[in-house]
């Protein structure tokens, strides 16, 4: 099964990084689903949508990023999300 | 009783000094805690700076840099801001002193060069520093600087940007602390606005075959705020981890050498009470005497 280095960043840390399958993100234009050897592509997400990611164990994660950008290039997918998407996260020490 | 009032006065001092040893003591366990997280923090935050930079250096390589209101250095340059973070609490150190000292450089070799100053003010010290010198402040945040988070960095971020853009500043200075490691902090100056074009040389140029949705243009227009918002947090964490750690090292300092009085005067109170038995003794002696005799 072919999988492809995914990255998933936010400012304050990283949310995934490991292998992958699928890779679900909302553009300005509508739905986009990546796999490997998908076309290279620079896109902006969607304000506030969220990015779905299915690991090679074949369970998904999701990141309520919030907006950002999804670049893929050489087999390896990066998001640059604009938050953790994490609810309570003001609730650490 | 002669040197009873020595004595007593002596084990005030002790106990007072132990009281305060209690105080630097658990300021610098708190410290020594808290460098930990913000190290970890600045840790967690590099992927995300690394990646940015990355993608932002391989569209300026595509040249798509071209004029961007951020990129392009305003042709007179009346109106200097500095970013200057600091702390909110003293007791650190040297941390405060040191990239107050810097931050004032700038503004005095800016001033020297014809321009007006202007600062933004990150933590209730270098408020109190610039106000005092009657320096003119355009905005204070505070109780910010001892846990940062992104969306603090993106208020700050957003305020220079507009002030930028609408003209009334020219250029914009980071004064922050880098955190080398827990011995080594050192205050660092970088340019903020324009975002210095050499920053962004170096990137790999996307091959023609490269989606772009949507244009480059409009993608970079978008990423650079992102960029400079990332440059501001990452200077206010290094400066969060270079706090503690200078509290910490600071409140060391103090404990220890609370520790060296509190040794010194047992030994006084301990020769001072001798004194005392000492001079009791010979009293009753002489007087057992005075009365055999």
């Amino acid at each position: 099964m072919a999988t492809m280095q995914v990255d998933v960043v936010a400012p304050e840390e990283r949310l995934f990084s490991g292998e992958a399958t699928e890779v679900y993100a909302r553009s300005l234009d509508g739905e986009i689903g990546i796999l490997p050897g998908h076309q290279p592509i620079l896109l902006a997400l969607a304000p506030g949508s969220a990015v779905r990611v299915r690991d090679t164990g074949g369970s998904e994660h999701r990141y309520d990023v919030g907006g950002g950008f999804l670049e893929f290039k050489d087999n390896r997918l990066t998001v640059l999300a604009d938050e953790s998407g994490e609810a309570g996260d003001a609730g650490q020490p | 009783m002669p040197g009873a009032g020595e004595l007593r006065a002596l084990r005030r001092r002790i106990r007072s000094v132990k009281s305060t040893q209690k105080i630097t003591r658990a300021m610098e366990l708190i410290a020594a805690s808290r460098i930990n997280k913000a190290r970890l923090a600045v840790e967690s935050a590099r992927p995300y700076a690394e990646m940015i930079t990355t993608v932002i250096r391989d569209l300026a390589a595509s040249g798509e840099v071209a004029d961007h209101p951020l990129l392009a250095p305003h042709e007179q340059v009346r109106r200097v801001g500095i970013v200057v973070v600091s702390s909110d609490r003293g007791l650190a150190g040297a941390y405060n002193t040191n990239v107050l000292r810097r931050a004032e450089r700038v503004a005095v070799s800016e001033r020297d060069a014809g321009r007006e100053v202007t600062v933004y003010a990150l933590g209730r010290k270098a408020d109190g520093y610039f106000r005092y010198r009657g320096q003119d402040i355009a905005e204070t945040w505070t109780g910010i600087a001892d846990r940062p988070r992104y969306r603090d960095a993106q208020e700050v971020g957003r305020t220079v940007m507009d002030d930028y853009r609408e003209g009334r500043i020219d250029r914009v200075w980071l004064a922050y602390t880098d955190f080398k490691s827990a011995l080594t902090q050192v205050s660092a100056v970088v340019q903020l606005l324009p975002v210095d074009a050499r920053e962004l040389e170096g990137g790999e140029a996307y091959p023609a075959q490269f989606l772009f949705e949507p244009a480059p243009d409009a993608i970079l227009e978008q990423l650079i705020p992102r960029y400079v918002e990332q440059r501001v947090f990452a200077g206010l964490l290094e400066g969060a981890a270079s706090e503690h750690a200078s509290r910490q090292r600071a409140m060391k300092a103090a404990t220890d050498n609370a520790s060296d009085i509190i040794d010194d005067l047992t030994r006084e109170a301990n020769r001072a009470r001798q004194a005392a038995i000492t001079t009791e003794i010979s009293e009753i002696v002489g007087g057992a005497e005075a009365m055999s005799s």
